[in-house]
């Protein structure tokens, strides 16, 4: 008996390249962030006590009905739309049938034959500016699964004794946006896949539809890759790596799912159709399960929930409603702002485009608004090992803090005080500086001029200097300055002080 | 007569978990088969045109407002559970994806 081969070594990735074209295809999972589930009114909420956002819908219990979230719908639609999609006149739910623990009824009520939207694309841009377009299959509604924790030594289902099911993300309103094969990405297949669910991510971010969180699952990646010879048409048997869940692992994943095919293809293997898993410390995915009898799920029209009649009206009005794409707003935005190319990748990396955009609405310059918050705000995220953007800094108060120092009332090492003050809860910044006295010290009581006198008495080889024309000796002056006033002088002021005292001109 | 195989009717039996006899399994398909040539007589009542009908009531859209409404404590939602432990439902390991 001949065994087939369906393992060996990966191939290198050019290797693989020289003998293989890559096709990917994508289902996005997106949950919405309305304020309760798909098909019940239980909370939809992140991090609670397991089994306490749950009722009787939920939980699947006999004899319950579920009841469709409108809201969901209407998130849906906009996501259609923002997929150049066409949106369904009319379409309904359906069953899908199988046995897990993490679906307490049995079925998981998704959208098969009628999906809400459907035939649209994205285009993609990758770093270097080159624009790719994916084909969107459908965008279908339906719902989350519970979460299950393998119990037993390892922490993996593998070996597990048993397993513990968290009903609360059951029936959570999930999208599913389901790409059609996506052919000729060659040896840029591995950035596209990141660059495609990122460009997902930001839609539905943009849109306010979901929290958009990866790490937290709010958007998860099944990525298929097969491989086909070069100059063949035939796509070969494809491989399923589920829930990929960071942007750098669905880059990972796919090229080494692409070396691994090539590698049992390249040795007259046979690739298996099937799920795998990723393993993030090896960077490689491991086998999961095969396609089986198992995956047949039965679907058929959902009797609960009556259809869904989508008019034109309403559909144009959502699409009338739609935010300007995050794409056309970078560009926009980069132009606007004028910063570097490389100033500008680092705000979107940061995730503070928002932030920054409202400052600067707030009436702040762009690239002071940049300096603050890739800076200190930045600095003190840093610190507190938090996103900058989850700080709790809001543009306003850096509005506010820049107004103050525009007026000369703080200085820039007083305003990094004074923000903070405000983190600390103290207020805003005009209360910050006035509750803890730290306006600069004008001279209007003569304090300045005095501490400037004594640190002139005091230093009187730096006064020699800056009569004998060397002004930038004056530097050596504001020290003891701030000294004595506790930071709060201004160094202009001090300067000023300093040139009127010898008589000379600033 | 209408083609369900016993092999059909035990491929059904295991994906919907009910346990069948020999005996189930050839009476059940001989059933099925009636019942699947009765649905047909029905669609050669029909011409071409009618499409199929999945929902029976003429009502479409029938939405609820996004407003949370009543939940379970851990403990209300614990008592059916065969076994539980930390709040959660105990069941046996599937092996299955993660």
């Amino acid at each position: 008996m001949t065994q087939t081969l369906t393992d060996a070594e990966p191939l290198s990735y050019e290797e693989a390249l020289e003998h293989f074209d890559p096709v990917l295809g994508f289902e996005v999972h997106v949950e919405l962030n309305t304020k309760t589930k798909m098909f019940s009114s239980a909370p939809n909420a992140f991090g609670d006590e397991p089994n306490t956002n749950v009722n009787e819908v939920c939980l699947g219990l006999p004899g319950t009905l579920p009841v469709v979230n409108g809201k969901a719908v209407e998130y849906a639609v906009m996501l259609g739309l923002a997929l150049n999609c066409q949106i369904a006149e009319r379409c309904r739910f359906a069953r899908k049938q199988y046995f897990y623990p993490d679906t307490p009824k049995n079925w998981q009520t998704s959208q098969y034959d009628e999906p809400i939207a459907f035939d649209g694309y994205l285009d993609i841009e990758l770093d270097d500016g080159e624009v790719f377009r994916v084909e969107i299959e459908r965008a279908h509604m339906e719902e989350d699964a519970g979460k299950l924790t393998h119990a037993g030594t390892s922490g993996r289902i593998q070996g597990a004794d048993y397993s513990l099911v968290d009903y609360n993300r059951s029936g959570i309103p999930l999208v599913e946006i389901v790409t059609k094969p996506i052919v000729g990405a060659g040896a840029r297949a591995p950035e596209l896949a990141r660059a495609y669910v990122s460009a997902v991510r930001d839609i539905v971010k943009g849109l306010g539809i979901s929290d958009a969180k990866m790490e937290r699952g709010n958007v998860r990646c099944d990525a298929n890759v097969s491989m086909m010879p070069k100059g063949t048409t035939t796509f070969g048997t494809r491989s399923e790596t589920k829930n990929v869940n960071s942007l750098r692992a669905v880059e990972h994943a796919v090229s080494y799912e692409m070396r691994r095919h090539a590698g049992i293809l390249a040795s007259g293997g046979t690739i298996v159709q099937e799920t795998r898993h990723w393993q993030e410390g090896s960077r490689t995915t491991s086998s999961g399960r095969p396609k089986s009898d198992a995956d047949d799920y039965r679907y058929f029209p959902e009797p609960d929930l009556v259809p869904i009649v989508t008019t034109a009206a309403w559909v144009e009005e959502l699409r009338a409603q739609l935010p300007e794409p995050p794409a056309e707003r970078r560009r926009r935005l980069l132009a606007a702002w004028g910063f570097s190319e490389q100033e500008f990748r680092d705000v979107v990396a940061a995730g503070l485009l928002d932030e920054i955009e409202e400052t600067v609405a707030s009436g702040v310059a762009p690239s002071v608004a940049r300096k603050w918050w890739m800076g200190e705000i930045s600095r003190l995220a840093n610190a507190r090992d938090l996103e900058p953007a989850a700080l709790g800094v809001q543009p306003a108060m850096i509005a506010e803090l820049n107004a103050l120092i525009e007026q000369g009332r703080i200085n820039d090492k007083i305003a990094r005080q004074v923000l903070e003050h405000v983190l600390a809860g103290e207020g805003d910044p005009e209360e910050i500086v006035s509750a803890r006295g730290l306006e600069v010290v004008s001279d209007d009581d003569g304090a300045l001029t005095a501490a400037v006198e004594k640190a002139m008495a005091e230093n009187p080889d730096v006064v020699e200097k800056i009569a004998g024309g060397k002004l930038k000796a004056i530097g050596a002056l504001i020290g003891p300055v701030m000294k004595e006033t506790r930071g709060q002088a201004d160094a202009g002021a001090v300067r000023k002080i300093v040139l009127e005292k010898l008589g000379m001109e600033g | 007569m209408s083609e369900i195989s016993r092999a059909d009717v035990e491929h059904l039996a295991k994906l919907a978990h009910i346990s069948m006899t020999e005996a189930e399994l050839e009476k059940m398909a001989g059933e099925l088969a009636v019942i699947v040539d009765s649905v047909r007589s029905v669609s050669e009542a029909v011409s071409g045109e009618v499409p199929a009908t999945s929902h029976p009531l003429p009502l479409t859209n029938v939405f609820r407002e996004d407003e949370v409404g009543h939940v379970f404590t851990a403990e209300q939602s614990l008592l059916n559970a065969p076994d539980a432990e930390a709040g959660r439902f105990k069941v046996p390991a599937i092996l299955d994806e993660e």
